[in-house]
């Protein structure tokens, strides 16, 4: 209240609230108010952080989804992607236990990350150099990658090393002040995106490129290298995210990060970044993360829904979200 | 006169000859899903396995292993299969029943020996073997466990995997099993036969339910989500964490003697290894093999588990 009153209020506050900035976090609230009337056990602070816990891979690479998707992007393959860093970067550490030892694990992360910008780096230059929409491009490399870890994998999993499961186990399970790692990872990736979307030059060239791509152009932007750049990002983000999950289950499968990138590109929608690019809401896309899984946690605590209508249930309460974002902008 | 003689003479020792050479190798095609799961993997690695072992053993009898993606690639794998002639048996675990029936059909008439696994087709007079196992004893036996165990009384939570027949057999089979006793199912959702979402849901099942005596996941892949969350929650209450399917990793800590998992209920990928054994056999020695088979899924235990542990497959 002090920061209204000591600006020059032309217009009552209520009118200069960004409703499509917080109406993420207003859908949040209300679904926390719901989840208390449905079930008290839901405020509990395991199942809170729990469900905040569990958001954490589907928010970090969202993070890097915001950028490709408000650069005029997207990326499907970001779920395969995440399992095939998985796969190499477990099959690598296994390989790498003999001479390293437990900075195997050091090593992992670190091709992981290599991994991961390549892999963006690859989509981006396809979809840059070969001008092929990126709905194509990364559809087709959701299929490559998807193939690679079945194929490496025999179809079965890609168990890690057992002695690597205990050194490795706190980057998904450890806590650090109360705050379980992987939210402080999602905060840290957020923070950093947040940065470089709104406060660099890159980021605001992000959004103009999603924009306008002909202004953009006109006005010096190279329209290539930017979008390039976001699906680097949208990589880094991705293998970020591979390193806090391989320490849950320890093992990479076929199905690792299954539908993974609908999750990503919901989360990124509900959080106001509009699909068709321009801008970028780094902080929404976070919360809409934390409402996506925490939908599908209120399914489970909530008695009266059946098992065979969750998904129906879930899709209206995406739907009722984005409608009352909408209306919301005009009060 | 003499020259058509001599023709029909040499017509006569190729007709012959033909059916000798025949006899002398007998090609076997086995047709799979291509690997793209824990279970589906486990099944090239029997076939493969079987080939490998048959035509050591058999010389006179040659087996071929082809895998596809897709139902409609494997109808193209038949054709491509059956158009070399020659085939005299055809191992096959069909994508789906309603679109492979058709083209099994027309091999069948071509005079194949046709041996259907696990996924039966629309009509079961094309076959002359079927060999599946027993989704409904996977639920059952159990529950018959859990009866025993817990002494008829308690409460479990349940995952279920992707909606399909064999999903609902399973579960039909371990209601079934429970019938008359006074174990409480407290929740059974969906789960997808995905380990990440199994996690979640076991997780999620700890928050709402203060005391579960049970778990029972209906396939394996799940359970390695659900112990983690049991793990992490350090919930002690929790008896016993139960699977199905017969994956390595489980049957290893059946042998260890794990008190949480001290059983197993197989599915076994395997069974597409007996089949081409079973299918093998009447082209070697003369054994007839037409009929129905059905592996049961009893109880794995401590004692038993090796006779299904195979640590070499992916499964």
């Amino acid at each position: 209240m002090s920061d209204i009153t000591a600006m020059p209020a032309r217009e009552p506050w209520l009118q200069r609230i960004n409703w499509v900035d917080i109406g993420p976090f207003i859908a949040l609230g209300i679904l926390v108010i719901v989840g208390v009337l449905i079930n008290p056990d839901f405020l509990s602070p395991t199942n809170i952080a729990n469900v905040v816990t569990r958001s954490a891979f589907i928010a970090i690479i969202a993070v890097g989804a915001t950028f490709v998707i408000s650069s005029g992007g997207l990326d499907l393959s970001v779920g395969a992607m995440t399992a095939f860093v998985t796969g190499i970067m477990i099959m690598f550490m296994n390989a790498m236990v003999p001479s390293l030892g437990g900075n195997a694990i050091i090593a992992g992360m670190a091709l992981a990350l290599c991994v991961g910008a390549l892999c963006g780096l690859f989509n981006g230059l396809i979809v840059t150099v070969g001008k092929i929409e990126p709905f194509i491009v990364t559809l087709g490399t959701m299929g490559i990658f998807r193939a690679l870890i079945t194929f490496m994998s025999d179809g079965g999993n890609i168990p890690l090393d057992r002695s690597l499961r205990e050194p490795f186990r706190p980057v998904y399970y450890g806590s650090f002040a109360g705050i379980p790692i992987p939210i402080l990872v999602s905060i840290a990736v957020a923070s950093v995106g947040a940065f470089i979307l709104y406060k660099t030059k890159f980021g605001r060239r992000c959004a103009a490129v999603g924009a306008n791509e002909e202004v953009a152009r006109f006005s010096g932007i190279s329209v290539g290298r930017i979008r390039t750049l976001a699906f680097v990002i949208q990589g880094i983000c991705v293998a970020i995210a591979a390193i806090c999950y391989v320490p849950r289950l320890g093992a990479a499968t076929p199905t690792t990060g299954q539908l993974w990138e609908l999750q990503v590109i919901t989360a990124v929608v509900i959080g106001g970044t509009a699909l068709r690019g321009g801008k970028g809401r780094i902080w929404g896309t976070v919360a809409g993360a934390v409402i996506l899984e925490m939908i599908a946690n209120l399914m489970v605590l909530s008695n009266f829904i059946s098992e065979y209508l969750v998904a129906a249930v879930q899709g209206i309460i995406i739907i009722i979200a984005m409608l009352v974002q909408r209306f919301s902008k005009q009060p | 006169m003499r020259s058509n003689l001599l023709a029909s003479a040499a017509l006569t020792t190729i007709l012959l000859a033909v059916p000798a050479v025949a006899q002398e190798t007998k090609t076997i095609a086995v047709s799979v899903p291509a690997a793209t799961h824990g279970w589906t993997g486990g099944v090239v690695y029997h076939a493969q396995k079987a080939a490998e072992e048959i035509q050591a053993a058999f010389p006179n009898i040659k087996v071929v292993v082809k895998t596809s993606p897709s139902a409609a690639a494997q109808v193209s794998a038949l054709e491509d299969l059956s158009a070399a002639g020659n085939l005299d048996a055809l191992v096959i675990l069909p994508f789906s029943s309603d679109e492979l029936t058709g083209p099994v059909q027309s091999v069948a008439d071509a005079g194949t020996f046709i041996t259907v696994v696990d996924r039966g087709l629309t009509d079961p007079a094309i076959q002359d073997l079927y060999v599946a196992g027993d989704n409904i004893a996977v639920g059952s036996t159990t529950a018959k466990f859990l009866v025993d165990s817990l002494g008829g009384k308690g409460d479990v939570v349940v995952l279920r995997g992707i909606p399909t027949v064999i999903d609902d057999e399973r579960i039909q089979g371990f209601q079934e099993g429970l019938a008359g006793s006074d174990i409480n199912i407290l929740d059974i959702q969906y789960a997808n036969w995905n380990s990440d979402e199994a996690f979640s849901l076991m997780q999620d099942y700890l928050a709402k339910y203060p005391h579960i005596d049970a778990v029972w996941a209906n396939d394996d892949d799940m359970l390695l989500g659900v112990l983690e969350a049991i793990q992490q929650s350090g919930r002690t209450e929790i008896k016993y964490a139960l699977g199905g399917n017969g994956m390595k990793e489980i049957i290893e800590k059946v042998m260890a003697g794990d008190p949480m998992t001290p059983i197993e209920t197989p599915y076994p990928p395997s069974m597409i290894k007996t089949a081409i054994y079973m299918t093998a056999a009447q082209f070697n020695g003369q054994a007839p093999v037409r009929g129905t088979v059905k592996l049961d899924a009893p109880l794995i235990t401590k004692d038993n588990a090796a006779e299904y542990y195979f640590p070499d497959s992916p499964f």
